[in-house]
């Protein structure tokens, strides 16, 4: 584990405070240390580094070693704003240096350019806040680009029909495909779908000191411990702090953005790992907490001026969560498919991108995914058929039979905008540092819960075709925990109905910015970790062009 | 230890199996901690006393994980050590469950003399006493029958769920994690114990002739 090196005094007033090392907040510190200013990074969890990285399911499913702790910091949830809210987790994110994408599965789909226009193309639908995006993506194409070059993203240019346009090949071919990989992909076709090497951001080839994927097998989940899986902490935090002008400060806490009585932010006040307290000043500070995290710590940080929580005069901050839809079926074959080897993911399929919602009757769209994310305990808990009996000769033999013969077809999909699905503050329950706790109100929209189980149905057609000797699929669920945490500040051009403006500066706050899932104005189709660190690029380019010119504080268009 | 000295042997032959010596010096150093690591752990077994479970709950304790996962022809819960990765849990990452098991294997013991008098213990009654034994106690513990008695703590821990996770966990984690003695769960699910792979993996992928966009006439959209 890496210890702190102090290279700031929270004295210090810097250029900039991000909270969060995350997707977002290692690209932010990359790209404004490299741009010549002094940034401090504020990580809540621990600096771990490859060698700290295990296979110990135990270790790190029960320990929350890589995310967060439910009995430190406990959530609640209900379904609607009439309920009193109950202690359950709600929510899973990376706790570490390099945020979730530490443990992700790195699926690294680019947003299509139907995403950032649905609202227009679709028109209203009841229930939800639905709108279009105040940016293209034309406008994010080149930074799509560049988090495929320098994070480092594997796939095949021109191999889905579907795909937006680009401005250059991928940096690395695609990794190899798996048995999983290939029954889908027969299966498909012969359905008439157009499957696709899976964009992966792990490496296929050595790149920039890093190493090729090794095939370990524990992928999602885990950390990679040859430093092939592209998170921000294998690839952008090294680039930080090579410049020598960013710190990454683990074990902060921050719990309160501090703002002066002109209404800007003076710097993030956390409580370090002894819990003392500090004020780390900045000249601007950057929230890349993620979509739970960022609404929860501006509304933490309350004055008198901002009663509501800071950057909250829309009444939006928190609301509009979208976690994605998904579904997932599985499948047993007569042969080993092995595919406990390797990655999760080789084969995707977009034809279902843009659903007919006339045709269908709901709205929205999707991609299908073959993949094998089971670790062996998990697959021992939840990966049998239903039915299965639960201990004996017959238990033991399936899991001989099935858990190198086991694929699973995951489908993502869009969620749509609802108002009321949000996190919030808590009024009973605190975490162990004495703070509110997170509370998620969430119920899926109807329309959400019938592309689902339409989904659902394709996932199990494939694997018919593929010749599944057993399939089976999960049942479709109302959600009630969250990872994909999406929309809950989100970007528009009006501040009344937005929090963040198209420079991911709040329009209460100027010196305030927020760049993670929570500016996502709607929810792309299932994989957003490559849209948030597009995103967290351009709005790197946005906030150094007010640097330059001197407006980080917002004297040219707030002066007070 | 022969298996572990063959899984890294083979670890590292994998290694050199993918791409050549350039690959190699270019990764050796994150390949070496990987395995150096896995060797240290695995090497260190636990040594055959307990260290919360008495020796009179440690036998109830690997009779009910070896009705979970039985030895027949492959090795069972018994020789993946699994009473022992339990053992070590206990005093750490389900230190919260030690009230669990002392009320849980109380009140099976007391079950087996109230459901098949003359039988003292879970582990003194025969294979087909066991299992209805078992049965019976995931029963009351789902209907929440009897409840504080010995199916769960007042905090709802459901000790045949504790113990059937328990059991599973020590007989598949990695045996960096304590459990899974010789790779003996790993055997049996087949999961080769290599810390790396190469392709082809399975039966499926190994004739694939690589990517090709769909050939027009198969296109049916």
């Amino acid at each position: 584990m890496t210890q702190a090196k102090l290279t700031f005094r929270p004295s210090d007033e810097v250029d900039f405070v991000i909270i969060g090392s995350g997707a977002a907040g290692g690209v932010l510190a990359k790209e404004l240390s490299t741009n010549g200013f002094r940034v401090v990074v504020l990580e809540q969890g621990p600096y771990l580094t490859e060698s700290d990285f295990t296979h110990d399911e135990i270790e790190i499913f029960t320990k929350h070693r890589l995310t967060n702790d439910p009995k430190r910091q406990p959530t609640t949830f209900r379904q609607t704003e009439q309920e009193k809210a109950t202690l359950q987790p709600s929510v899973m994110y990376g706790r570490c240096v390099g945020g979730s994408s530490v443990h992700f599965t790195a699926n690294f789909w680019r947003f299509h350019e139907i995403d950032f226009i649905e609202r227009s193309k679709a028109g209203e639908i009841p229930g939800t806040g639905f709108t279009d995006w105040p940016i293209t993506y034309a406008d994010l194409e080149p930074y799509y680009t560049k988090v495929e070059w320098e994070v480092g993203v594997s796939g095949l240019a021109g191999a889905s029909p579907f795909d937006p346009p680009r401005s250059k090949p991928y940096p690395m071919p695609p990794l190899p495909v798996k048995s999983s990989g290939v029954l889908f992909e027969r299966a498909a076709r012969k359905l008439g779908y157009h499957p696709f090497p899976a964009p992966m951001a792990i490496l296929s080839q050595p790149r920039a000191g890093r190493s090729a994927c090794v095939n370990c097998g524990f992928c999602l989940g885990f950390g990679c411990e040859v430093g092939a899986k592209s998170s921000s902490l294998a690839s952008v935090i090294p680039m930080a702090e090579r410049t020598g002008r960013c710190e990454i400060r683990p074990n902060c806490y921050v719990h309160r953005i501090e703002t002066d009585k002109k209404g800007r932010a003076t710097g993030a006040l956390y409580f370090d790992a002894q819990r003392v307290t500090h004020l780390q000043k900045a000249k601007a500070v950057i929230v890349c907490a993620n979509g739970a995290e960022t609404p929860r710590l501006l509304l933490l940080s309350a004055t008198n001026a901002f009663p509501n929580g800071l950057a909250n005069s829309s009444g939006l901050v928190g609301r509009y969560l979208m976690p994605n839809s998904s579904a997932i079926a599985y499948g047993v074959f007569d042969e080993p498919l092995n595919d406990y080897k390797g990655y999760a993911v080789s084969r995707v399929f977009h034809d279902f991108y843009e659903l007919d919602a006339k045709k269908l009757g709901f709205y929205g769209g999707g991609g299908l995914d073959a993949r094998f994310d089971f670790t062996p305990v998990g697959f021992a808990m939840n990966g049998l058929p239903p039915g299965t009996p639960r201990r004996g000769k017959e238990f033991k033999k399936a899991l001989q039979q099935n858990f190198t013969r086991t694929m699973e077809i995951f489908c993502h999909a869009t969620s749509l905008p609802v108002a009321t699905n949000s996190f919030s503050l808590d009024p009973d329950v605190k975490d162990a540092w004495g703070l509110p706790a997170l509370r998620m109100t969430f119920k899926d929209h109807p329309n959400d819960m019938r592309m689902m189980a339409w989904m659902a149905d394709r996932a199990m057609e494939i694997l018919d075709a593929a010749g599944a000797k057993t399939k089976w699929r999960n049942p479709i669920t109302e959600q009630r925990f969250a990872v994909h945490l999406l929309g809950t500040c989100r970007m528009g051009n009006d501040a009344k109905s937005s929090v963040i403006n198209p420079d991911h500066r709040t329009h209460d706050v100027p010196n305030l910015f927020l760049c993670d899932g929570s500016s996502l104005v709607t929810s792309g189709r299932g994989q957003p970790t490559m849209t948030i660190q597009a995103l967290a690029y351009r709005a790197a380019d946005r906030i150094t062009a007010l640097a330059k010119r001197g407006d980080l504080a917002g004297q040219a268009n707030h002066a007070s | 230890m022969e298996t572990v000295n063959s899984a890294r042997r083979d670890f590292l032959l994998h290694v050199g199996g993918a791409a050549g010596a350039a690959w190699i010096a270019a990764q050796w150093p994150a390949i070496l901690v990987a395995a150096q690591h896995a060797h240290a752990a695995a090497s260190a077994n636990p040594a055959p006393a307990f260290e919360v479970l008495t020796p009179e709950q440690a036998i109830e304790v690997e009779a009910i994980s070896s009705l979970i996962i039985p030895t027949d022809e492959l090795p069972g819960a018994r020789e993946a050590g699994v009473v022992y990765f339990i053992d070590r849990a206990l005093k750490t990452f389900a230190e919260d469950a030690k009230p669990v098991y002392d009320q849980g294997l109380a009140g099976l013991n007391r079950m087996a003399g109230e459901m098949f008098p003359g039988v003292a213990r879970f582990s003194a009654a025969t294979p087909a006493q066991q299992e209805k034994l078992f049965a019976q106690l995931e029963e009351e513990s789902q209907s929440g029958q009897r409840l504080n008695r010995r199916t769960r703590t007042s905090d709802g821990m459901n000790f045949a769920e504790t113990i059937w996770f328990h059991t599973l966990a020590g007989f598949l984690v990695d045996p960096e994690g304590g459990g899974n003695r010789d790779y003996a769960g790993w055997k049996v699910i087949g999961r080769d114990p290599a810390h790396s792979f190469s392709p082809p993996f399975g039966f499926y992928d190994k004739d694939y002739p690589g990517w090709q966009p769909a050939a027009p006439e198969t296109e049916t959209k």
